[in-house]
């Protein structure tokens, strides 16, 4: 509604709000801003002494330019997509989950407690169901718990998912270094390991859990049918836009709601189990365990623009980055913090694009016009 | 001293989804004239207005200040050409005071004494218009006549030489408008200029100069005000010519559908919204509410609709009890609403047409199979719906944000009478709406009577209770003070009922027997 005017030598800069955008316009505006992030990362390895070229090539080539870092990638999508796409449902009903990094830890927990519990009395065609189911459940009931101080008591989400995530940390410290701390670990603070069928197949010459990924692109196309074909999906939607026309419909907001959360905590929760199963074959400190996912995976349903399918792309992108990340660290021997400053020039410069896709700007010279 | 003698709009074009807002729109106005902008709802009035003020950027077209070509791009662009905006909906800051929301975007303010020289200033304006204001209240102390004064000022003080108001009676009393013609008419003396967005015939007659008609986006009309009567300009603007009285086709009274009982609801403070009412409405009725909003009347309507909970008493639809269901148990059993703001209750802005066509009955059959959406199903029920009720829309796969408020109204109506609900619960149907869909709306509301839906109908609006109610009832401060019968009921009596002032009957006066519900019984 509002527009801004400047002027810059004898040209004048005029902002307009957009009344629809065109797909290949919002995509080039998408691009160009992620240019423009990595240009700004490229100045910051220029002070570092480093060529940006040559690192920036050095980051992608390192998550996408070889068969090992481009497994590495996948591996690491693949929390990312399962958790990212739950979380598309949720944003879409317009309830702020940024607790999906402890609904994980619940379920890697949930998943070690079966594994270690049942795992060495059971077939690993009983185990790994059973500890996906588990860690589902931990994921959806430690999910649960804000959606219903929302419904209940009108309590912020925001503040409860950020909160419990403080909980669940420390609750998992406990436990790794208190009543789980494994016998046979030489007092690290690591659970026993999984005995052998709990553990994940891996596909050879990798740490990719096929059956997490299986499971994770499963999830992504079925949310995307929920969401726009399903009775659920719709009444999610419409509380999603307009709560009001909701309470109008008959919509009950505290099943809805605490569905929702099921789904978002529950994928979450079986990202976890991915993690514990599928690579560390043991509990321990969660920022081992996760390294951020549950936060990345923000940005990557935002940028998927809430489309579950879509989450696969973006999911991959992102894993390359903390891939690539990785790689530069060792190979040009920088600081473990590369990859969040990366990312988070990345964030800032999408956010600054979602200016140009709102508002259309022109520069405007006497008599003349060109539009961006 | 007024920088705006002439302003002119020329060949003006503007298009949504392909779909003409505004065609070829001409206009023009001179200093110190009124000027009205007739036309029905998604005539483009809006949009037209829009454009001015710099809010959308026309397809094709000039606008000429003074004979001399302007480029308005944004609101800064028209404010500093001196065109001035009163939106419908008030802009400014509840908890700031006048002075405070004045100073807001007024950039030519002293280094010393900023607020003195505000408030001298404002006492000035309103003095020399006639509108007195206390610099000092806080906005929510005001009524919605104070304000729209503080937002006139607003323009005044940026010095607006051309006033735009959109639609700003519909939310003052009669006195209210009154005051703000005197308004207008000062400002005008003073050499200002206004273009009057309205449809109230009667405005357009008493205050503008010339009026300009548009319908479906072109100018269909321009005329002196001296030279042209309200007929006629309702023809102009709806096309054809209004019938605004119906043959309402005698109906005997049917079965009972809705039977309320000793119902108490309580209000958003706690107090008795409604008091202790009791009341039934019958098949082949339309059975009216009448009284200034605020009286209890959407308490009332929520109770029934299962949106609120009574306090105690009862509601009965046919022979079920109904008291304290849901809202989807009693949209299930039969009963439908059209809800008052039909913007913030009844759509969802961003989803498509279609998908706000079966709001309410997204989760029964036929639509909902299992846990599926069948959409071939409900896009086919749309525009059926669609081509039904003479909606305009573009196409069912566009958002309903992009609709008219008569199409979005009609939709909603569409949605509610397709079910043939037992009862229709209809809430100021046809508030804000032009005369064309007003009559088509309220022509539906008597269809549905005629094929033996009990009607429900609370308005404010009583040439339209006098025009499709079977009986009407008046309410004040969550009680009846009588009920009256269409037929023989004056607008005088029902004027002192509203205000409390005449009470008719106050024991049982709506258990009134079959034939007779007369307002002397």
């Amino acid at each position: 509604m509002k527009g801004i005017t400047g002027s810059l030598l004898n040209y004048k800069i005029d902002v307009a709000p957009r009344e629809e955008i065109k797909g290949w316009v919002s995509s080039l505006i998408a691009l160009i801003s992620l240019l423009a992030g990595l240009s700004v990362i490229g100045l910051i390895f220029l002070l570092k002494g480093i060529n940006p070229f040559y690192a920036i090539f050095r980051i992608f080539s390192g998550s996408f330019g070889s068969m090992y870092g481009f497994k590495e990638t996948i591996t690491k999508a693949i929390p990312l997509i399962l958790i990212a796409g739950g979380l598309t449902v949720v944003y879409r009903g317009k309830f702020w989950n940024i607790g999906a990094e402890s609904q994980l830890l619940a379920g890697a927990a949930a998943a070690t407690w079966i594994a270690l519990r049942w795992g060495p009395f059971l077939p690993g065609g009983a185990a790994v169901p059973l500890m996906f189911a588990g860690g589902f459940v931990g994921g959806a009931l430690w999910g649960i718990i804000p959606a219903l101080l929302r419904v209940r008591f009108g309590i912020n989400e925001v503040i409860s998912t950020l909160m419990l995530n403080y909980v669940a940390a420390e609750f998992i410290k406990m436990l790794v270094i208190g009543p789980w701390k494994g016998k046979t670990q030489f007092g690290y603070p690591y659970t026993d390991d999984f005995p052998e069928s709990a553990m994940l197949s891996i596909l050879p010459g990798s740490r990719i859990h096929i059956i997490t990924l299986v499971i994770a692109v499963a999830a992504v196309v079925f949310l995307f049918f929920l969401l726009f074909r399903t009775r659920f999906g719709y009444e999610v939607r419409v509380i999603g836009e307009n709560q009001e026309a909701a309470r109008y419909a008959g919509i009950d907001f505290f099943r809805t709601t605490v569905l929702m959360m099921v789904i978002s905590g529950g994928l979450a929760g079986v990202a976890g189990v991915g993690e514990v199963a599928g690579i560390h074959h043991h509990l321990t400190y969660p920022e081992s365990i996760s390294s951020g996912y549950g936060f990345t995976a923000i940005i990557v349903a935002w940028l998927a623009r809430l489309n579950p399918v879509l989450v696969i792309i973006s999911g991959l992108f992102f894993a390359g980055i903390l891939v690539g990340g990785d790689a530069i660290q060792i190979s040009l021997n920088l600081p473990a913090a590369t990859v969040n400053v990366f990312n988070g020039i990345i964030l800032v410069f999408l956010i600054m694009g979602e200016y140009f896709q709102r508002n259309r700007i022109s520069f405007i010279r006497i008599g003349k016009k060109w539009n961006r | 001293m007024h920088r705006i003698k002439t302003l002119e709009m020329r060949g003006i074009s503007k298009s949504f989804h392909g779909f003409y807002a505004n065609k070829n729109i001409n206009l023009k106005i001179k200093s110190g004239e009124v000027l009205g902008l007739l036309g029905e709802n998604g005539a483009g009035k809006t949009t037209l207005m829009n454009i001015l003020y710099g809010l959308y950027k026309p397809d094709d077209g000039e606008i000429l200040i003074n004979d001399k070509s302007v480029r308005i791009k944004s609101p800064k662009d028209s404010m500093g050409s001196g065109i001035g905006m009163i939106h419908q909906h008030f802009m400014l800051v509840q908890n700031h005071s006048v002075a405070e929301n004045i100073a807001l975007g007024f950039q030519d303010v002293p280094f010393f004494f900023p607020k003195k020289y505000i408030r001298e200033k404002i006492l000035r304006i309103s003095r020399q218009y006639g509108m007195e204001v206390d610099p000092d209240k806080k906005i929510w102390q005001l009524s919605a006549g104070e304000q729209q004064k503080v937002e006139i000022l607003k323009a005044l003080f940026l010095e607006a030489d051309l006033l735009i108001m959109d639609e700003p009676t519909s939310v003052l009393t009669p006195q209210e408008s009154d005051d703000l013609f005197e308004i207008i008419r000062r400002m005008t003396e003073e050499g200002h200029s206004i273009i009057l967005i309205s449809h109230k015939l009667d405005e357009i007659m008493s205050i503008c100069n010339r009026v300009t008609v548009l319908r479906k986006g072109e100018t269909v009309g321009e005329a002196l005000v001296s030279d042209i009567d309200k007929k006629e300009l309702a023809r102009m603007m709806v096309g054809r010519d209004v019938f605004l009285t119906f043959d309402k086709k005698p109906m005997p009274q049917g079965d009972k559908v809705l039977e309320v009982n000793n119902l108490v609801v309580l209000g958003d403070r706690g107090n008795k919204a409604v008091n202790n009412l009791n009341f039934s409405v019958y098949r082949n009725e339309v059975f009216g509410i009448a009284g200034v909003s605020g009286n209890g009347q959407r308490e009332l309507v929520e109770a029934i609709t299962g949106l609120r909970k009574s306090h105690s008493g009862s509601i009965m639809l046919e022979d079920d009890t109904i008291t304290n269901e849901s809202a989807r148990v009693v949209n299930t059993r039969g009963i439908t609403h059209v809800p008052e703001e039909r913007i913030k209750f009844g759509i969802v802005p961003n989803l498509f047409i279609y998908e706000n066509a079966i709001l309410k009955k997204h989760h029964s059959s036929p639509f909902s199979r299992l846990l599926f959406l069948d959409y071939d199903l409900i896009k086919e029920h749309t525009t059926n719906i669609v081509e039904k009720f003479n909606i305009a829309a573009p196409s069912i796969n566009v958002p309903v944000k992009s609709l008219s408020g008569g199409n979005i109204q009609k939709l909603i109506i569409g949605r509610e009478i397709e079910s043939k609900p037992a009862l229709l619960v209809a809430s100021h149907p046809t508030y804000g709406l032009d005369i064309g869909a007003t009559e088509y709306i309220r022509k539906q509301i008597l269809n549905r009577r005629e094929e033996g839906g009990g009607v429900l109908l609370v308005s404010e609006d009583l040439e339209e209770l006098f025009e499709i109610c079977d009986r009407i009832a008046v309410i004040f401060k969550g009680e009846f003070m009588g009920v009256l019968s269409a037929g023989d009921s004056s607008i005088k009596d029902i004027g002192l009922m509203m205000t409390g002032s005449l009470r008719l009957d106050s024991e049982n006066n709506c258990r009134t027997d079959n034939k007779d519900n007369g307002a002397d019984k």
